[in-house]
């Protein structure tokens, strides 16, 4: 990336910690960058603010489209396409396709959303994407500022939020 | 503390772990040598394995005569092992999806596991339609593509089309709800490892951050996927057992088939992960993880599902008797006296009659009866799909053409091959990625870890949390 980043975090050990050092954080109108956790922590999106995510949408749309390949592309091999008599039933023989429908719409839907996850987390094979810290995988979380040409005011008064807000470690890094 | 505890709820986590002792206990099979009794399991599979391919090429070179199938008997082994393998399959989507949906915490300590073991055993399964097919060169015709043969297409009415979508839908959805849980676990190894291997599990991590944004992403998409890999796994039994529920055979014409295939494989499948289950914890010493309680839940699935079963066997004779259909009548009492009489009995004793002993709690805690229980279990299932294929085809309509059936090496070679597959794979698995989901094991610790919750958790929580 061209644009590098100046990033002040504090890690803490836990995540009731964690949680009031961000409501804390809100209170004071402090502009949180990022939030990097061990798991999925329980409450984090309230604290944040975070919308939720519109994956499911996405899911539902890839999904709608699976029905409508299988389901279109059967009733036009079928009546258009290659019209086969099958023991004396209709060409159009509709129940008969809902097994496949229901198989392309489940698997539209799950391919679809899984790209489309990696892609919008830019992830992918082979992606480094910088972390701050090793420990933030195992036991660690961590409270990410942006501090980009901050003045030393700014940064004296996030490390006295952090030390306030019982962080255990407080470093910089540029990413 | 914010989340609401019971004292009398049993553990799922023991030993009082901290969030840095679970990656380390989980993240270090990974990174220690092969101990010798996985290098020894590791060359029995492979041989295993290579005696399957000289099978599967034999089957190819020779034709699919080498497998004494007749024209009464079309289907043996190898249907039996497919439909045997895919319901192994079943248990590892059941445990992900349909527990994940019922907010189910101990399908946490068994869930990483159980869906390798899905994915494996879907392999194997459709290792067998494939070969069976004779031409395995042209398999590729199965899918419907455009060709200059027509354009020729498949047949969409058939059962068995529907088959090879349900399995190939099946394989790819567990394979992407698997990788998409393993890739922040993937993520830990990768920050404790140095050099090849940091950059080996970055790529296998995708570089995985852990930033809130993607952990409520990858929440979202979890729950969506169980949402829609519930009904998937009931309907790939549901569609295998239209493989047989629509034909016209008697004994295989029946409207009990799609539950009882999905009672079935489930019953099965939990059976395979028990198996499992109960190596993998005591030789990657994770039996903290993998605790009692979790092996007797599974217990009380496989009584569920084996009552299930047995419910549905006997239902099945009710309604041949009731049917006052002859043909129907005679398929079961052929079952049952027949020629094949060994199979039923060991169906019927092995899936019907073992699991009941699963009611006394005592036996549900006991590794060394689960285990045996889940071998009986397995073959007991094997024998289910034995007695419903080659049974019932041995004896039609036409006396003239009765047969009788015995597997040659070669289809008894393929049948030992898939566990050579399987366990190839399985033995691969664990040395690569962790057996438990380890950032989910870290989400349930404040609520089901041993010095929160349950009898001796007062006792931890003033001694160590202050």
């Amino acid at each position: 990336m061209a644009n590098h980043k100046e990033v002040l975090y504090g890690l803490y050990n836990d995540e009731e910690i964690l949680l009031d050092a961000i409501r804390h954080a809100n209170s004071k109108h402090l502009d949180i960058m990022d939030v990097f956790t061990p798991f999925p922590v329980h409450g984090l999106d309230d604290a944040l603010g975070l919308e939720e995510s519109r994956l499911h949408i996405a899911g539902f749309v890839y999904g709608i489209l699976g029905t409508m390949t299988a389901f279109g592309g059967m009733s036009w091999i079928f009546t258009r396409e290659w019209p086969i008599i099958f023991g004396g039933k209709p060409y159009l023989s509709a129940p008969a396709f809902i097994p496949i429908t229901f198989e392309l719409t489940v698997l539209f839907a799950c391919v679809g959303m899984v790209v489309t996850f990696y892609t919008i987390c830019g992830m992918a094979p082979g992606f480094v994407n910088p972390t701050l810290d090793d420990r933030i995988t195992d036991d660690k979380f961590c409270i990410a500022f942006k501090v980009n040409g901050a003045s030393n005011e700014e940064i004296n008064n996030l490390k006295a939020f952090f030390k306030d807000t019982g962080a255990e470690e407080i470093n910089t890094k540029t990413i | 503390m914010s989340a609401v505890v019971s004292p009398l709820r049993e553990p799922l986590v023991k030993g009082g772990k901290t969030y840095h002792q679970i990656t380390e206990d989980l993240c270090s099979p990974t990174e220690r040598a092969p101990s010798p009794a996985w290098i020894a399991a590791f060359i029995v599979a492979i041989s295993f394995l290579a005696f399957g391919l000289f099978s599967i090429v034999w089957t190819i070179w020779v034709g699919i005569g080498s497998w004494d199938l007749n024209r009464t008997i079309g289907w043996g082994w190898d249907i039996t092992n497919f439909v045997w393998w895919v319901g192994i399959g079943h248990a590892g989507t059941l445990i992900s999806a349909i527990l994940l949906l019922f907010r189910q915490k101990w399908r946490t300590g068994v869930n990483r596991a159980a869906e390798a073991m899905t994915i494996f055993a879907v392999i194997c399964a459709a290792l067998f339609p494939g070969i069976h097919m004779g031409r395995i060169w042209l398999a590729f015709f199965i899918f419907p593509y455009p060709n200059t043969r027509g354009p020729l297409w498949v047949n969409f009415n058939s059962p068995l089309l529907w088959d090879v979508f349900a399995i190939s839908t099946y394989f790819t959805v567990s394979v992407l709800f698997w990788y998409t849980g393993l890739v922040p676990d993937f993520a830990t190894i990768r920050d404790r490892a140095k050099g090849f291997r940091r950059r080996f599990y970055n790529t296998l991590s995708f570089g995985w951050t852990g930033s809130a944004k993607h952990w409520q992403r990858w929440e979202a998409l979890s729950l969506v996927l169980a949402g829609l890999a519930t009904p998937l796994v009931l309907s790939v039994h549901t569609i295998v057992s239209f493989d047989f529920a629509t034909s016209i055979i008697p004994g295989w014409h029946t409207t009990i088939f799609p539950p009882y295939f999905v009672a079935g494989a489930i019953f099965s499948g939990f059976a395979m992960v028990q198996t499992l289950m109960l190596i993998t914890r005591k030789i990657l010493k994770i039996e903290e993880y993998i605790t009692l309680a979790h092996i007797e839940s599974m217990n009380k699935v496989i009584l569920l599902t084996g009552t299930i079963v047995g419910v549905a066997y006997l239902t099945e004779l009710f309604i041949a008797w009731y049917s006052g259909y002859v043909y129907e009548q005679f398929a079961f009492y052929n079952r049952a006296v027949g020629i094949y009489w060994w199979s039923y009995f060991g169906m019927m004793s092995c899936n019907v009659l073992a699991p009941q002993f699963f009611w006394s709690k005592k036996l549900r805690r006991n590794i060394m009866f689960t285990f045996f229980m889940s071998i009986f279990i397995n073959i007991g299932m094997w024998f289910e799909r034995f007695v419903i294929i080659v049974s019932t085809l041995a004896r039609d309509y036409l006396p003239s053409a009765w047969s009788y059936y015995v597997p040659t090496w070669v289809e008894i070679g393929i049948y030992l091959g898939t566990f050579g597959i399987f366990f190839t794979f399985y033995l691969i698995f664990v040395r690569i990625a962790p057996v438990v989901a380890i950032a989910e094991i870290k989400s349930i610790l404040k609520s089901a870890g041993d010095q929160y919750t349950g009898k001796g958790a007062q006792k931890h929580t003033h001694e160590e949390q202050h």
